[in-house]
């Protein structure tokens, strides 16, 4: 009873990285408060997900285990965590921030009349003190998200309702294995005591899923553009640059808002988290919800006409010039000096 | 068939284009430095609505908005581009909402409008990027939902066909109506305003706007009830008032931070030739590329 749990999407037989970025976060979190951790998995053939799970430190696993329930539908994955909730009362729910998260997690926490904090970047325990009616609520989940467009960071608690839910994007949390060899509690439930047939109401009728086409979270070298870079034209230059060391091109909102690059490659809050072994950041200005999404780059290069932008306060080298004067230069050396 | 469509559409500061006066020195918003915006992808879920209404004769679209008063102008531009009708939810008592407050509250206007076929709403709005209230509304109102859709396919004998745009790949998936959709920015731009509307609904107020109209116009409003854009309040929609606004939000702000970055020490450079070669030389010798 009211321990964390931790949704986990699983495609094709994988438990998504998300999930697992979550169990390592739900571990130290309940490390914290004393309690235990739980998972859950909904799908179907989901006979050894335990093997991909247990080693994150779960303790207990829950698995609903019907044809059905893959692919992901909102309704029936609602209506299992509501009831699963309903009896097990969590004080912590985790889920990623994904179209299949960011589906789910609304509707169960409409459900419960819990609250809900989206796309949280930073997960802690602490107390609150509500001074009106003298009253301290100890071991809250402080859920830590940048608002109002990336400004300003808040910092979300949910006093009286529980669980107290938070979705978290792929990236932000580190998985980390805590024992691969762990075992823990398996619980398989009776899926039909759960959902009922007017919960299939939608149907997929095709999907087809790609791999994505840019590998951004895992390249080691990041050639970002924002919109200073000025036109879509211009942004060849970062990605003639990146072809030639060897990285990927990543984007800030603004320029992916403009249409000068497609929104895979949106680095930032809204976007992918990376942690680069070098980031240059092309005519980006450097709103927080971009900042958020690479500030744990090793080495941060910063090409800015304004010598005041705000990402050159984090940046290691700060190239105060224009983008088209600049990146010609670093390609021709690079080419003049490498084999 | 024809259809009734409710637009669920907000109206929220242009966060895109924060300058520096957009904070105050307090580190609070400066909401009066943004611009007031038609939430961008409400837009695209009008465009939506609007394209079913073309495609099926008879059908209307009407708005539906929470806000202060001067929200209403979401109403006018959904009227200037091929809206029908729209409703706005206001009341001191709406302020302060969270999702789960704001879900209720645009239930609430829903079910007093109670004709409806089919849901549509933006995916999330631009000030707060959470996309909760779609899923959170269709769940209160006992509908199913199709989130991320890109583009509504056919609406036939009572099946939605739509398709949605998710990370890693794309989905068609039907469901009969009614329900809700949530529209993504990549599905079409909104269409722009038509002159033909504007000159008809210019004059649309709201009860309060018109209390302020300039009196040359006030003998518009009986004959062409078209302009008389309906004001709900809490009472207005029956909604339980400690489940609106503040009270009725289970999340709390605990706290609000101007953005602390972890400063480095950075060295500054002209773009110049020997400056860059150095960078450059002093990347690849420390194996950082190459």
């Amino acid at each position: 009873m009211n321990n964390i749990y931790v949704y986990c999407e699983i495609e094709d037989g994988i438990v998504a990285d998300v999930s697992l970025e979550l169990l390592t976060k739900g571990r130290s979190l309940a490390a914290t408060l004393g309690c235990k951790l739980e998972a859950v998995a909904i799908g179907h053939s989901l006979d050894k997900i335990d093997e991909q799970i247990f080693p994150y430190g779960a303790d207990v696993l829950h698995v609903f285990d019907d044809a059905r329930l893959s692919p992901y539908t909102s309704l029936p994955h609602t209506v299992i965590l509501v009831k699963l909730f309903g009896q097990e009362k969590p004080q912590i729910a985790l889920m990623g921030a994904t179209s299949i998260g960011r589906d789910l997690g609304p509707r169960v926490s409409s459900a419960l009349g819990s609250g809900l904090t989206a796309d949280c970047t930073s997960l802690e325990i602490g107390d609150h003190e509500e001074k009106k009616e003298n009253k301290v609520y100890k071991n809250l989940l402080y859920q830590i998200r940048p608002a109002f467009g990336g400004n300003i960071v808040a910092t979300i608690i949910n006093p009286e309702c529980r669980p107290q839910m938070a979705t978290v994007r792929e990236g932000v949390m580190k998985k980390e294995v805590l024992n691969p060899s762990a075992k823990g509690e398996v619980k398989i439930h009776n899926v039909s005591r759960y959902v009922s047939d007017s919960d299939f109401a939608v149907s997929v009728i095709e999907r087809r899923m790609e791999k994505s086409k840019t590998n951004i979270k895992g390249s080691p070298i990041i050639v970002a553009g924002g919109y200073g870079v000025g036109s879509k034209e211009n942004f060849q230059l970062l990605y003639e640059l990146a072809a030639v060391i060897g990285g990927e091109v990543g984007a800030s909102r603004a320029a992916v808002d403009a249409g000068f690059v497609e929104h895979e490659r949106q680095i930032g809050q809204t976007g992918v988290t990376v942690r680069p072994k070098l980031y240059i950041a092309c005519g980006i200005s450097g709103q927080i919800q971009h900042v958020a999404g690479m500030q744990e780059s090793s080495i941060i290069i910063s090409v800015n006409n304004d010598p005041n932008a705000p990402i050159n306060a984090i940046a290691d080298y700060v190239i105060t010039g224009s983008v088209e004067e600049t990146l010609p230069k670093m390609i021709k050396y690079y080419k003049n000096n490498t084999k | 068939m024809s259809l009734k469509i409710i637009v669920l559409a907000k109206q929220v500061p242009d966060t895109r284009n924060v300058g520096k006066d957009a904070m105050k020195a307090d580190g609070t918003v400066n909401r009066a430095a943004l611009p007031a915006i038609f939430n961008p992808e409400d837009l695209n879920a009008l465009e939506q609505a609007l394209r079913l209404k073309d495609a099926h004769p008879g059908t209307t679209v009407t708005l539906l908005t929470m806000g202060p008063g001067r929200a209403a102008e979401i109403i006018r531009e959904g009227l200037y581009r091929g809206a029908d009708g729209g409703y706005l939810l206001t009341d001191r008592a709406f302020a302060g909402a969270d999702t789960l407050a704001t879900s209720y509250a645009l239930s609430m206007a829903i079910r007093k409008i109670a004709a409806y076929d089919l849901i549509i709403c933006g995916r999330q709005a631009i000030d707060g990027d959470t996309a909760q209230v779609g899923p959170q509304v269709a769940e209160k109102l006992g509908l199913s939902q199709i989130t991320y859709t890109e583009a509504v396919l056919k609406v036939e004998n009572g099946t939605i066909t739509a398709k949605r745009r998710l990370e890693r790949g794309v989905e068609i998936v039907e469901t009969k109506l009614p329900t809700l959709i949530t529209v993504n920015g990549s599905a079409p731009d909104c269409r722009p305003r038509n002159a033909r509307y504007v000159q008809k609904y210019k004059h649309a107020k709201t009860v309060t706007e018109k209390q302020e109209a300039d009196a040359d116009y006030t003998h518009l409003f009986s004959h062409r009830p078209y302009l008389n854009l309906q004001e709900w309040s809490v009472a207005d929609v029956k909604a339980d008032v400690v489940q609106c606004g503040l009270s009725g939000s289970p999340t709390k702000v605990k706290k609000i931070e101007n953005i602390v970055f972890h400063a480095k020490e950075s060295k500054t450079m002209a773009p110049t030739d020997n400056a860059i070669d150095e960078l450059m030389k002093e990347l690849i010798t420390n194996h950082t590329i190459g």
